[in-house]
C-alpha cells in the first residue's frame, strides 16, 4: 500500500488571505464541474477519443497556478484540462476544444490531451507519459538563456518517473540550474498500475537526491499546502534559477480514462470512498466555513456561478462549427 | 572563391547564423570543450561562450527535448547528435514533439529547431554505428529533411534549416567532413526542396542525395568512359519536401533512372522517388527504374563484407547498364 501522507503543519488556512482561499476554491470547484459536464458530453458522444478526468486532483493544479504570475509557463501531459483552466484558458475554448470544434484551443485539432494556450503560456497538453518533461526543462533554459525571471512549472504523473526522459531531464536541469518546478502528481496509479508495483522507490521526492536537487512532499488533497509548497520552489526557482521536485500525494477518483474502470481490478470501491473523505473542495469549503470566511449560501452562491460559467462553456461548444475541411492540411509546416 | 571542407563549411554556417540571431545555440554532446566530435563547433565555444555553445551529457532524448522547449520558448536551436545512430534515443521528441507540436496546437507553436550531424555508414564501426535513417525520418509530416553532399550546399542548407520555422533534420556524413570543394563566403543560402544537377547527361538520371552524389559521379564517368553513355546526375539535397519538378524534368529527357542511396531498400527514399517517377513520367519511361541501395541487412564489419553491403559506382554501372538494355 503506499504511504500514508504525514499531516503538514501550517497548511491550515488560519494566517492565510481569505481572498485568496475564495480563489482556490473557485477554481477548484469550476474545475469539478466542467469535468464532470465533460464526462457528461463524452457519454452524449459529443467527446470523442481519450478524456483523462482530473476529478479529485484540483487542489494541485489551482494550489499551484495561483503562485505563478502570468508570463509564467506551464506544461503538463494528457490530464491537463485542470492544469489549463487553472492558467486562465477560457473555459468555452477548452470545451470546444474537447468537442473538437473550430472555436477550441487547438481549432479541433488537438483535443482533450492536446490543449495549448500560447497567449496564457500555458505549453501543452502532451500524449506520451514522461515525453513532455524534457519540454518543461526546455522552456527553463529559454527563459535562462533570454536572462528572464520567469518559472516553468511541469506536471506529470507519478508513472513518468519510471520513464528515462524523467531522469535525463532533472540530472540537466540541476547541472544547468534552471527555473523549473516538476510538480509529480502521484495519485498512485500508472492506468491500473500501482506505483508501489512497478517503483523500486515509491517517495518520488527521493529521486531529487540523485539529481542534487531540493524537494518536498506534498498534501495535495490541501490547496493551501500546494501553494505554500509551490511558493517556495517557485521563489528558488525565481531568485536562482533552482529547480525543485514537488511530489503531491494526491487521488484520482474516476477511472484512467472515460473507456476505463474506476475500480474493481485494481483498487476497490472502499479505497475510492475513503480518498473522497479527502475531498480537496469539501475540505477547503469547510475549512473556510470555520473559520467564518463563507457561509453556506457564500459556497451555493460560487456553485451557482461556477455552474452557469461551465454552461456557458458547453452552449459556445455546441454552436461552435467545425474545423473547415481545408484545416487538415494546415499548420502541417509553418511559413 | 575559396576552398573549404565540409566541416568548415557547416561551421561557417553555424557561426554566421550565430553572429546573425542571438537566439541560435548549439547543444549537444562534446560541442563545445572538445570543440566537437568531427570538430565541426571548433571555435564557436570561445566565440559565444557556454550559454550559447552547450556541451550535455550523453542523454539524447533528453538534450533533444531540451531544445524542442527551447523552441517553443521562442529560440532558435541546432541540436548536434554525435551520430544519428544514436538520435534513435530521441526520436520521440523529434516525432512526437517537435514534428506535431504546431500541429496539434492549431498553429500556436511553430518549432524552428534543427537536428544535425553525421547519418548512414563510415568505415568498419559495425551495425550499430553504420545506419542511414533518412527514410525514416522523411515519412514524418512536420519534419524537413536535408542531405548535403557538398561543402557549398553544406552550408547553404544548414543557414536554410537554421532560419527556417519548421523542424529541419540536417543529415551530414562522416565521410563528407574531410571533402572539399569551393563555397560562396558570407551570405548564401541554398532553398529548402530544390535538387541540383550535379552532371547534365542525355541517356540516363542518377538519381542520388548526400553521400551517393560521389558514387553516382564516379558511375557517370565510368558510364561515359566505358560505354559511351552520358548520365545525369540528379542531387535531391532535400529529402523533404522533395523536388518532384526537377525528378521529373530529369526523367523525362533521359527516359530512365537508377535512384542510388545508403540507405536499406524497404520502404526507403528510392521507393518515393519510384512512386514520382511513375507517376509523373510514366509515358517518358523506356525502362523499369532500378534502385542502389545498401544490402537489405545489418552492416558487417568485415571490411569486403562490409564493401559489398554499400552502394558502389560498379553497382550502379551495372544498374544503368540494365535501363538501357545494354547487357
Amino acid at each position: 500500500m503506499a504511504k500514508t501522507m504525514p499531516e503538514r503543519r501550517g497548511s491550515a488556512v488560519l494566517g492565510v488571505d481569505a481572498e485568496l482561499a475564495r480563489k482556490l476554491l473557485h477554481d477548484m470547484l469550476l474545475i469539478r464541474r466542467f469535468e464532470e459536464k465533460a464526462a457528461e458530453a463524452y457519454t452524449l458522444g459529443k467527446v470523442g477519443g481519450f478524456l483523462h478526468l482530473y476529478i479529485g486532483e484540483e487542489a494541485v493544479a489551482v494550489g499551484a497556478t495561483s503562485v505563478l504570475r502570468p508570463d509564467d509557463c506551464a506544461i503538463s501531459a494528457y490530464r491537463e484540462h485542470g492544469h489549463c483552466l487553472a492558467k486562465g484558458a477560457d473555459p468555452r475554448r477548452v470545451m470546444a476544444e474537447l468537442f473538437g470544434r473550430r472555436d477550441g484551443l487547438s481549432k479541433g485539432k488537438g483535443g482533450s490531451m492536446h490543449l495549448f494556450d500560447a497567449e496564457k503560456r500555458f505549453m501543452g497538453g502532451h500524449g506520451i507519459v514522461g515525453g513532455h518533461v524534457p519540454l518543461g526543462a526546455g522552456i527553463g533554459f529559454a527563459i535562462k538563456y533570454k536572462g528572464g525571471d520567469q518559472v516553468c512549472i511541469c506536471y506529470f504523473g507519478e508513472a513518468a518517473v519510471n520513464i528515462g526522459a524523467f531522469h535525463e531531464t532533472l540530472n540537466m536541469a540541476s547541472v544547468y540550474h534552471l527555473p523549473v518546478i516538476f510538480c509529480c502528481e502521484n495519485n498512485r496509479y500508472g492506468m491500473g498500475t500501482a506505483f508501489e508495483r512497478v517503483a523500486a522507490v515509491t517517495d518520488v521526492a527521493e529521486h531529487a537526491c540523485s539529481y542534487d536537487m531540493a524537494a518536498e512532499l506534498v498534501n495535495g488533497m490541501d490547496a493551501l499546502a500546494v501553494y505554500a509548497a509551490t511558493q517556495r520552489a517557485v521563489e528558488r526557482a525565481r531568485k536562482g534559477g533552482h529547480p525543485t521536485l514537488l511530489e503531491v500525494r494526491t487521488y484520482r477518483y474516476m477511472g484512467h480514462s472515460m473507456s476505463d474502470p474506476l475500480h474493481g481490478v485494481y483498487r476497490t470501491k472502499d479505497e475510492v470512498e475513503e480518498q473522497k473523505k479527502r475531498d480537496p473542495i469539501s475540505q477547503l469549503a469547510l475549512k473556510l466555513k470555520e473559520e467564518g470566511a463563507l457561509d453556506q449560501a457564500g459556497l451555493d452562491a460560487l456553485d451557482a456561478e461556477v455552474r452557469a460559467e461551465v454552461e456557458e462553456a458547453v452552449k459556445f461548444a455546441d454552436a461552435s462549427p467545425d474545423p473547415d475541411s481545408a484545416e487538415l492540411t494546415t499548420h502541417v509546416v509553418a511559413d | 572563391m575559396p576552398t573549404l571542407t565540409y566541416r568548415d563549411a557547416l561551421n561557417q554556417a553555424l557561426r554566421e547564423e550565430m553572429q546573425r540571431d542571438a537566439n541560435v545555440f548549439l547543444m549537444g554532446e562534446e560541442v563545445g570543450v572538445y570543440q566537437g566530435a568531427y570538430k565541426v563547433s571548433r571555435g564557436l565555444l570561445e566565440e559565444f561562450g557556454p550559454m550559447r555553445v552547450v556541451d550535455t551529457p550523453i542523454a539524447e532524448l533528453g538534450f533533444a527535448g531540451i531544445g524542442v522547449g527551447a523552441a517553443m520558448a521562442g529560440l532558435r536551436p541546432v541540436i548536434e547528435f554525435m551520430t544519428w545512430n544514436f538520435a534513435v534515443l530521441a526520436l520521440d521528441q523529434i516525432v512526437n514533439s517537435a514534428a506535431k507540436l504546431l500541429y496539434e496546437s492549431g498553429g500556436q507553436f511553430p518549432i524552428p529547431i534543427v537536428f544535425r550531424g553525421p547519418n548512414g555508414a563510415a568505415l568498419q564501426l559495425g551495425a550499430q554505428h553504420s545506419q542511414a535513417w533518412e527514410g525514416w525520418l522523411s515519412h514524418i509530416p512536420g519534419l524537413k529533411v536535408v542531405a548535403p553532399a557538398t561543402p557549398a550546399d553544406a552550408k547553404g542548407l544548414l543557414k536554410s534549416a537554421i532560419r527556417d520555422n519548421n523542424p529541419v533534420i540536417v543529415l551530414e556524413g562522416e565521410m563528407l567532413y574531410n571533402t572539399k570543394g569551393e563555397v560562396p563566403e558570407g551570405e548564401y543560402v541554398v532553398p529548402i526542396g530544390r535538387a541540383d544537377v550535379k552532371r547534365a547527361g542525355r541517356d540516363v538520371t542518377l538519381i542520388c542525395h548526400s553521400k551517393t552524389v560521389a558514387v553516382a559521379l564516379k558511375a557517370a564517368e565510368q558510364l561515359a568512359e566505358q560505354e559511351r553513355v552520358s548520365a545525369e546526375v540528379v542531387d535531391l539535397r532535400s529529402l523533404r519536401p522533395l523536388d518532384e519538378a526537377a525528378i521529373t524534368a530529369s526523367v523525362a529527357k533521359t527516359n530512365r533512372a537508377v535512384v542510388v542511396e545508403e540507405g536499406w531498400p524497404h520502404c526507403g527514399i528510392g521507393a518515393q522517388v519510384v512512386d514520382v517517377i511513375q507517376r509523373e513520367a510514366f509515358d517518358h519511361l523506356d525502362a523499369p527504374v532500378l534502385r542502389v541501395t545498401q544490402a537489405d541487412v545489418p552492416m558487417p564489419y568485415n571490411k569486403q563484407l562490409e564493401r559489398l553491403a554499400k552502394p558502389s559506382p560498379d553497382k550502379v554501372v551495372a544498374a544503368a547498364r540494365r535501363v538501357l538494355y545494354l547487357d
